[in-house]
């Protein structure tokens, strides 16, 4: 096919049913993009409003709509932002443009994948209109089968598994098969084994969780038992099945953050990054332990001591991974000429808020001193540093990097610094008075609190404010972008792998007008 | 769209591939990741069997006494035959026996019929004895005294346990509905991926008809072969743990 000049995969073709029914990895990350955004939304609402009934320790709401903000506010952002976040939208963008190929290996799978995610949500959203969900979004039993909205709830959960599921797969096979000539695994930028990681958990977790959930709208729609105490069941049994998807489920949200930011920290410290190889089995590494770890959520549930002791040790060895990939990026900054875009200004907020996530990680994991942070505010906090200063983070830094790329203008520094600046002190303010509520022994989950807790809640909702105002400013400066940026050149940053190098921005509708031909590593900036 | 190329020898491909035996390679890595999350999803509900019958016994033993091993036999070896016929469909197609292939695949779709009906005719005989999943669980011994057995599980139940015959006519032990639910459960599941896997079959016929196949292209029906061979894998474990043990 041959194309004419300025033709790109934005006006290949035009008309809404050409997006909806695109099989195009680039504009189905950009209907990711769309989704992503609207969710992000829509479960931030869920936290302000959750912040504004914790800003006075009396009663605002009745405690069963705080419950059911706080199980929509946990379910929105875990299975239809953080999980989809990167891999389905920067990674579904990015993977085939990183690795020298046209399209991911089964593009109808891909777009089908985006229908899942579409009828999973709607279907999660359709209990809103019923009873609504109070269970936390974590169902445990058995309390979820004895409520209402579970089974809807928990079948959208489950048709939003297929979609990861078939990313997953998706991405697995275009790694093995589709990469460019010359394009060896240790060849491959980091945000590839990123992906790749990540792709492994999705498609050995996630068929845990379908069929942990299925048994569970079973549970509550014919009473079968497997999870129920009242007919045998062990409800136990539930919190372990739901973990061992779970726990992996975070490093699905965690690892190709690590991935984008190993590219945000190579291209604007314009050096080698350091520890290549290091990093890349790191992230491998975190993705086979994963899968072992998950018994840390349980230790005041029962299960027994010894098991605790296991489960403790080997949660520990996650920092082992971890902390190779921090100090190597913090390895690869040393004596490079630094850029301080916004880009780069989330990698290095990641560093920080990721490392304060991580450390507290290691605490929670020491059984002693779980048993005396478990749910509370110790842990929330715990794993919004994680979650929110790490992954969104990374998904912020990743947008900024690759809105060139994705369509071709540029955004206005200066606005999105700006939102940095909120974004980041606004976080600090609202997670870290937490850690100090939490170790006070403040329990989590509760719509009021004890008056002596007030003036830190008082911070802390202040804070979350703060946030929602700077992704609103971030919001602005990415609409802004799309519609009035300037042009962007080919290589804004300078990066080296073969988006910049090899496709225009934005790219063509087969990515590279060749093939393009890879003779070296993916960060040379020595050469 | 994506668009197909059409290759110097006739075969196509989708434009991201080097050549349609790169695209076929690819299909089938596709089809074996995906078989991986199959496993995966039967293996939490065999490791919530196993726990649960460590934990009561006596309820998974007295439940095997309600199902008739002869019956599960006969389908293991229907579904086992199946996956023998579908294998010489992929061989005939492979040297490019077009009618022999669709005769093989119709034998393969009537024993997932057969299965089904062998499937069914236990169904409904558990449904009229109400040994039901769950809250529905309503078998009383009483009843079972007074019913006749037509599967002729009267006569081969001297050949187990005394134990287990006493306590068909005498009390069950408590939880007996969760052997039924893990029963249900568990064919359900395995059963609704027979289907799937027949439907996908007489889809592979009908494209066979159309002549989408040849020697070297015939990914439909590779990985409609694959799946049922795992429907097949899945049963051989399901067959011993209800029935046998």
């Amino acid at each position: 096919m041959s194309y004419a000049a300025g033709s790109n995969y934005l006006n290949h073709e035009k008309g809404l049913w050409s997006w909806l029914t695109t099989l195009d990895h680039k504009r189905i990350g950009i209907m990711y993009m769309i989704s992503v955004f609207t969710f992000f939304f829509i479960g931030g609402v869920f936290a302000m409003l959750m912040r504004l009934e914790l800003f006075d320790p009396g009663p605002l709401f009745a405690a069963q709509t705080y419950n059911q903000m706080m199980t929509y506010h946990g379910a929105i952002m875990t299975f239809m932002v953080i999980i989809p976040g990167i891999p389905a939208f920067i990674g579904n963008f990015t993977l085939p443009l990183l690795i020298g190929a046209k399209d991911v290996a089964f593009p109808r799978v891909n777009l089908l994948s985006w229908y899942c995610l579409m009828v999973g949500a709607a279907i999660s959203f359709a209990t809103l209109f019923f009873a609504g969900v109070d269970t936390g979004w974590t169902f445990y039993t058995p309390y979820s089968i004895q409520t209402s909205g579970t089974v809807l709830m928990v079948l959208g959960a489950f048709v939003m598994g297929f979609s990861s599921i078939l990313t997953g797969l998706n991405f697995i096979v275009t790694v093995h098969k589709l990469r460019a000539p010359g394009m060896t695994f240790f060849r491959m930028p980091l945000m590839v084994w990123a992906l790749y990681s990540t792709a492994v958990i999705q498609v050995l977790a996630t068929p845990v969780l379908a069929i942990t959930l299925l048994l569970l709208a079973f549970e509550k729609m014919f009473g079968v038992g497997i999870f129920d105490p009242n007919l045998g069941g062990d409800p136990v049994m539930f919190q372990h099945f739901f973990w061992f998807y779970s726990h992996p489920a975070v490093y699905i949200m965690i690892l190709p953050a690590m991935g984008i930011i190993s590219e945000l920290i190579t291209t604007f410290s314009r050096k080698t990054i350091f520890g290549y190889r290091a990093i890349a089995f790191s992230s491998i590494g975190i993705a086979a332990v994963s899968f072992f770890v998950w018994g840390h959520h349980m230790f005041v549930s029962g299960q027994s001591s010894f098991a605790g002791i296991i489960f403790s040790f080997i949660t520990m060895l996650v920092g082992v991974p971890t902390a190779i990939k921090t100090f190597n990026w913090v390895a690869t900054m040393y004596r490079g000429s630094i850029q301080l875009k916004s880009p780069m200004l989330y990698a290095l907020g990641f560093l920080f808020l990721f490392t304060i996530g991580g450390v507290t990680g290691i605490m929670l994991a020491t059984l002693a001193a779980d048993v005396h942070f478990h749910d509370t505010y110790f842990v929330v906090a715990h794993f919004h540093y994680v979650m929110v200063g790490g992954t969104l983070m990374a998904i912020m830094g990743g947008v900024y990097y690759w809105l060139p790329k994705m369509f071709g203008k540029m955004y206005n520094e200066f606005g999105a610094q700006l939102s940095f600046l909120f974004i980041f002190c606004g976080f600090n303010i609202t997670f870290f008075p937490q850690f100090l509520l939490g170790s006070a022994g403040m329990p989590r989950r509760y719509h009021e609190y004890l008056p002596e807790f007030t003036s830190l809640n008082k911070i802390s909702s202040i804070g979350a404010w703060t946030i929602g105002f700077g992704f609103l400013i971030a919001l602005a400066v990415i609409i802004h972008c799309i519609l009035k940026g300037e042009k962007a050149p080919q290589n804004p940053w300078g990066g080296k792998t073969l988006e910049w190098t090899h496709a225009d921005s934005p790219p063509i509708h087969e990515n590279f007008a060749t093939t393009p031909v890879v003779e070296a590593g993916p960060y040379e900036y020595g050469r | 769209m994506a668009h197909r190329i059409t290759d110097t020898d006739g075969s196509h491909y989708a434009f991201h591939y080097k050549n349609s035996n790169h695209e076929f390679e690819a299909s089938k890595f596709g089809i074996w990741v995906f078989l991986c999350t199959e496993i995966l999803m039967f293996g939490g509900l065999f490791v919530g069997y196993i726990l649960n019958s460590g934990k009561y016994p006596e309820v998974f033993e007295v439940g095997a006494t309600f199902l008739d091993w002869k019956l599960g036999f006969l389908n293991t070896v229907i579904l086992l035959f199946s996956s023998f016929t579908i294998a010489l469909s992929i061989r005939n197609i492979q040297i490019g026996e077009q009618k022999k292939a669709f005769n093989n695949l119709l034998v393969t779709v009537l024993c997932g019929f057969g299965f089904m009906g062998v499937k069914g005719y236990e169904y409904s005989h558990k449904f009229h004895l109400g040994l039901l999943p769950g809250k529905f669980f309503n078998y009383t011994p009483h009843t079972a005294e007074s019913d006749s057995h037509p599967t002729g599980e009267a006569d081969e139940k001297p050949a187990r346990s005394n134990a287990s015959e006493t306590s068909h006519v005498s009390e069950l032990p408590k939880n007996m509905p969760m052997y039924f639910s893990f029963y249900f459960v568990m064919t359900g599941i395995h059963g609704t991926h027979v289907i799937i896997g027949m439907c996908l079959i007489l889809w592979a016929m009908l494209r066979l008809k159309r002549g989408d196949f040849d020697p070297k292209h015939y990914t439909f029906v590779e990985g409609a072969a694959l799946f049922w061979h795992l429907v097949d894998l899945v049963w051989i474990y399901l067959f011993p743990l209800l029935y046998l043990v």
